[in-house]
């Protein structure tokens, strides 16, 4: 598999996401400039962590003008996968490639944790290799991570079962407490109407060694791994692909 | 022939938590000021336009403030043009 890592000024996990797919899955990396317009044939573009244009107006505000963002929206639209990570997931809500915002934390405070978020839904290409209910521990550090949406947006996103990941305590439970930084409904990740583009706020390239603490964040990677060997070969699970968030 | 100035003011939409507001009321009712009952922080742009007729200044910067300057999910925004005081 074939996967791009789109490098903004001010992109910081890039280089550990080319890490994890080169030496951890054994895939080929192919690093992207911001000012690329060619996605130069990946099956997935992730969009990694960072201060994207120092986050300058809102997170991810500016970054989504970026003229790699225009074969970005072209490559989601055709099915393609987009996984965006932290400033990544804010650049796809600022981009309106998913629904909602993120805004800064209820508590004002910038959180680095190690969270659990719990899987919603496995039908999506980065869950496809988990169970309903699956339990990951999955590292967070960010200030702005507070998912938020009107009352319609939360209620169609939910009803379309687009919430994909959710904070939730060691025993599974989405209580407010296990809620790092008030995200409604204690979203973590969230995916569009076509479910090939997923953003989420936890950092599943820090969770794929044993030496770095968890090998929880692999499942994801893998299981669009699968997922695009499966759909290669024909299978069943092919995401209907629905343009917007 | 004086230039036109645009001032944007943008904060969060009316309704939606805004945490930075919330601990500003707070510091403001720790230094005695009881008489504040709502908070909301936002921010203010101000844009200096030129080769552009004031009739028409109005409609350009909105379109600035939908496409990048307020993010409509989250944030209301209001606008006026004038001249450049000099």
């Amino acid at each position: 598999m074939r996967w791009g890592v789109v490098t903004f000024p001010g992109s910081n996990d890039d280089r550990d996401v080319l890490r994890v797919v080169e030496r951890v899955l054994g895939d080929e990396a192919v690093s992207l400039w911001h000012k690329d317009t060619d996605l130069r044939g990946v099956d997935c573009v992730v969009l990694p962590g960072g201060f994207s244009y120092g986050d300058y107006l809102r997170c991810g505000a500016l970054a989504r003008f970026s003229p790699i963002m225009e074969a970005v929206r072209a490559h989601a639209a055709a099915g393609g996968l987009v996984l965006g990570t932290c400033n990544g997931f804010q650049i796809l809500c600022e981009a309106g490639l998913l629904p909602g915002a993120l805004v800064r934390n209820r508590s004002l405070r910038f959180v680095c944790d190690v969270v659990t978020v719990r899987v919603e839904r496995t039908d999506t290409p980065f869950t496809y290799g988990c169970r309903t209910g699956d339990l990951l521990a999955l590292p967070i550090k960010h200030g702005e991570g507070c998912w938020i949406a009107d009352e319609a947006t939360l209620a169609a996103v939910e009803a379309a079962g687009q919430i994909v990941l959710r904070y939730t305590d060691r025993a599974g439970r989405a209580v407010p407490e296990a809620n790092p930084n008030g995200s409604m409904a204690n979203v973590a990740g969230v995916c569009n109407a076509g479910r090939n583009v997923l953003g989420l706020m936890p950092h599943p390239e820090h969770a794929a060694e044993r030496l770095l603490g968890g090998e929880d964040g692999l499942r994801l990677f893998r299981s669009a791994q699968a997922w695009l060997g499966r759909s290669a070969a024909g299978g069943r699970r092919e995401p209907t692909v629905v343009p917007g968030p | 022939m004086p230039g036109l100035v645009a001032r944007v003011v943008v904060t969060p939409k009316r309704g939606l938590l805004d945490p930075q507001g919330k601990a500003v009321q707070q510091a403001l009712h720790a230094l005695g000021f009881g008489e504040v009952t709502d908070v909301r922080v936002g921010k203010y742009v101000e844009l200096r336009l030129h080769d552009l007729a004031a009739a028409d200044a109005e409609a350009r910067v909105r379109a600035m403030c939908e496409r990048l300057l307020a993010n409509g999910v989250i944030e209301d925004f209001r606008l006026e043009v004038g001249t450049e005081r000099t």
